[in-house]
């Protein structure tokens, strides 16, 4: 592409040039596919095989450390479901309470900027952008000293009678909390740029034809910010399915998700178990998210 | 909610006193008129002279600083757009681009809840001749189908007053035309209300009953189309409708019916009737097709008015032809001549006579800039500019 577009290469005369250029034109894109396949293959497609190989694995004595052969163990799969299944629900109740939590934070704020910031949307955008300045691990870290027991978000809930436990650190409030603060960027910056991208004159229009803000909002506005909506929830949702930062950080034993359990299982040398449950997590999100992308109409991001 | 649009009656639709004020800029200074029910109203001003704003306020897409509308006895000043008896066709036509042509038409009445959406859909698409785009979006259509979409969606809700926001400003010439005569039968047809915002004088001109020439937020005259082009109180209504030659003279005597005046030791009469003043410094002025160019110097000075100078400019456009004449004073004055007798008579070099009936001629306020409304070079870019954006 780029050498056919070099202002020196002499244009051939005659109908020889275009099937040259034609040629030239496609190899140039598949050299410079080249890097981003090599990457792909050696860090993804080979990876995602060894993995799902080792979670058909059979182990050869009677605890982990006894090591594991090759096999065709299924049973890894069933028994690691039955197992942990407790593990797997909450994970997808906690990512999709988490997710929606999100997504009614991030719908006023995002319209906000989007439509009536004015000069200072470029500054609360960088604002938004600002956290991811600092490791995650850190922030979290910091919500576990905000939300401790003898924080003062505690002791002042604890005034008010609101925490049915009597506190916040270690219950599932803190870690659908954290996910909510982790992920929230996810949520509202897909969102703005599909609100952004929204004529105001079309919401004017929907006044002008006797719309209510509350249903130009339902008929016009929601509509357009579609894509962004499905965006947004699917950068939110599927990662905090996977998430074991949170639930280690700000939750309990009693808060384990599916991530705390594969990454303990990788940890004590459960591999073939790790991997089933990493696989299982991969396709029933990819599920999801084909059933959700179908019935929210909008196969164009796919 | 909107019972007097489904009444039927059709009502006037009054300004008082409407003033908006942007952060210390008045868009909107102090504007005060009565549109008639049922007529078809240009508001008609170059970008920025507040005519869009104005159109806002009545759709209620913005609110008055002070000032306020009526639709015949109701005042709507304060009632939010959803409320009022109004539509607007947007300006690059605002269609809903998630709902197909017959969602849109039918947004205003599902909201309503009225009854016989169907069939009232399909009327108003056979109406602009679109029935059979009905299940097509927005962006399958074409700019002048899109546009008549705009119309229908507006229309079919039988508002009192229709608003219309440059509503051909996004189309090529052809069609513009086309939909001229469209529009114009269409509000002839319902008898609705219509008030088309426009820069364009020639659209203006060709379909409003009345035009409202707009200038830095203050309407300047109204009127008849021929009434205000035949007879402008300003000079940037003589130069913004139709082209305009305008000098600088002082009046010198009265002789019955008419003011004398000199200009460069020329000496013309203008009609007193004619003139916004009648003694010292005055325009006149004369539009350029009420101008006769003749080789050589005037036969006739009693009945006629007339200057003699030299072509710099002629210009062939095929029904007529456009000469620059060149004034010994250095003005240069705009003359058409139609194409009766065919061929190029007159040359770039010659010298020629103007004349003019006495009675053609108009008077100006002298104090006034002979160059006010005329489009620069800068303007029409700035203007295209905003209009593609």
């Amino acid at each position: 592409m780029a050498i056919a577009l070099t202002p020196g290469v002499p244009i051939a005369p005659g109908g020889e040039a275009p099937p040259e250029r034609v040629k030239r034109k496609g190899k140039t894109a598949y050299f410079l596919l080249i890097p981003g396949m090599a990457w792909l293959v050696f860090f993804f497609v080979i990876p995602l095989g060894s993995l799902f190989l080792t979670s058909l694995e059979r182990p050869l004595g009677s605890g982990p450390s006894a090591g594991y052969e090759s096999a065709l163990r299924w049973q890894n799969y069933t028994e690691a479901l039955s197992k942990y299944d407790t593990e797997f629900l909450r994970s997808f109740w906690y990512a999709g309470l988490a997710t929606i939590v999100c997504l009614i934070i991030s719908f006023p704020l995002a319209y906000f900027i989007a439509f009536r910031a004015g000069r200072w949307r470029n500054l609360l955008l960088v604002l938004i952008v600002a956290p991811f300045f600092c490791s995650f691990l850190i922030r979290t870290y910091a919500w576990k000293t905000i939300l401790a027991d003898d924080g003062f978000i505690t002791t002042f809930a604890n005034s008010l009678n609101l925490l049915p436990d009597d506190r916040i650190l270690a219950t599932p409030l803190a870690v659908v909390f954290g996910l909510v603060y982790n992920f929230l960027p996810f949520m509202v910056l897909p969102l703005y740029a599909s609100l952004e991208r929204i004529d105001p004159r079309l919401i004017e229009a929907a006044a002008d034809l006797y719309a209510r803000p509350w249903i130009g909002l339902q008929r016009v506005t929601i509509p357009l910010a579609m894509p962004g909506i499905v965006a947004g929830t699917l950068l939110t949702f599927i990662p905090a399915t996977g998430d074991f930062i949170n639930s280690q950080l700000l939750g309990s034993p009693r808060t384990r998700m599916i991530g705390n359990v594969i990454q303990t299982q990788f940890a004590r040398d459960a591999l073939p178990t790790a991997a089933a449950l990493s696989f299982s997590l991969m396709a029933v999100i990819l599920v999801v998210v084909f059933t959700y992308i179908r019935r929210a109409g909008t196969e164009e991001l796919l | 909610m909107a019972s007097s649009s489904s009444s039927g009656k059709v009502e006037d639709l009054r300004l008082v006193n409407l003033v908006k004020d942007y952060s210390g800029v008045r868009a909107v200074d102090d504007i005060s008129l009565t549109i008639p029910a049922g007529s078809f109203f240009a508001l008609l001003g170059p970008s920025g002279c507040g005519k869009t704003t104005t159109l806002r306020i009545v759709a209620g897409l913005e609110d008055p600083t002070s000032g306020r509308v009526f639709i015949g006895e109701q005042d709507v000043t304060i009632k939010p757009p959803y409320q009022r008896p109004v539509n607007t066709v947007f300006q690059n036509y605002a269609l809903f681009p998630h709902l197909t042509i017959h969602d849109n038409v039918a947004f205003g009445l599902k909201r309503r809840g009225e009854k016989d959406i169907e069939t009232k859909v399909s009327d108003m698409l056979d109406l602009v001749e679109l029935s059979d785009l009905a299940r097509r979006k927005p962006a399958q259509l074409s700019g002048g189908q899109q546009q008549r979409v705009a119309v229908a969606r507006a229309l079919i809700n039988q508002p009192d007053v229709l608003l219309l926001d440059e509503p051909l400003g996004a189309l090529d010439l052809k069609l513009r035309r086309q939909m001229q005569i469209e529009l114009k039968r269409i509000q002839v047809d319902v008898g609705t209300t219509f008030v088309h915002v426009t820069h364009d004088q020639e659209e203006a001109m060709t379909m409003a009953d009345t035009v409202a020439v707009m200038n830095s937020g203050r309407i300047e005259q109204m009127g008849a189309p021929e009434e205000i082009y035949e007879l402008p109180k300003t000079a940037f209504v003589a130069n913004f409708l139709g082209q305009a030659n305008l000098m600088e003279a002082e009046v010198v005597d009265r002789d019955g019916g008419q003011l004398v005046v000199q200009a460069y030791g020329n000496k013309w009469a203008i009609p007193t009737a004619r003139a916004v003043q009648n003694e010292g410094q005055i325009i006149v002025g004369i539009r350029p097709e009420k101008l006769r160019i003749a080789l050589g110097a005037s036969a006739d000075t009693e009945a006629t008015n007339s200057i003699v100078g030299t072509v710099t400019d002629a210009s062939f456009v095929g029904v007529s032809t456009q000469y620059l004449v060149r004034t010994p004073w250095g003005q240069e004055l705009i003359a058409f001549e139609q194409n009766l007798a065919g061929g190029d008579r007159i040359r770039v070099g010659d010298e020629v006579s103007l004349t003019w009936e006495k009675s053609h001629s108009f008077g100006l306020a002298g104090h006034e800039n002979v160059d006010a409304g005329v489009m620069d070079l800068s303007g029409a870019i700035a203007e295209a500019v905003t209009e593609s954006s």
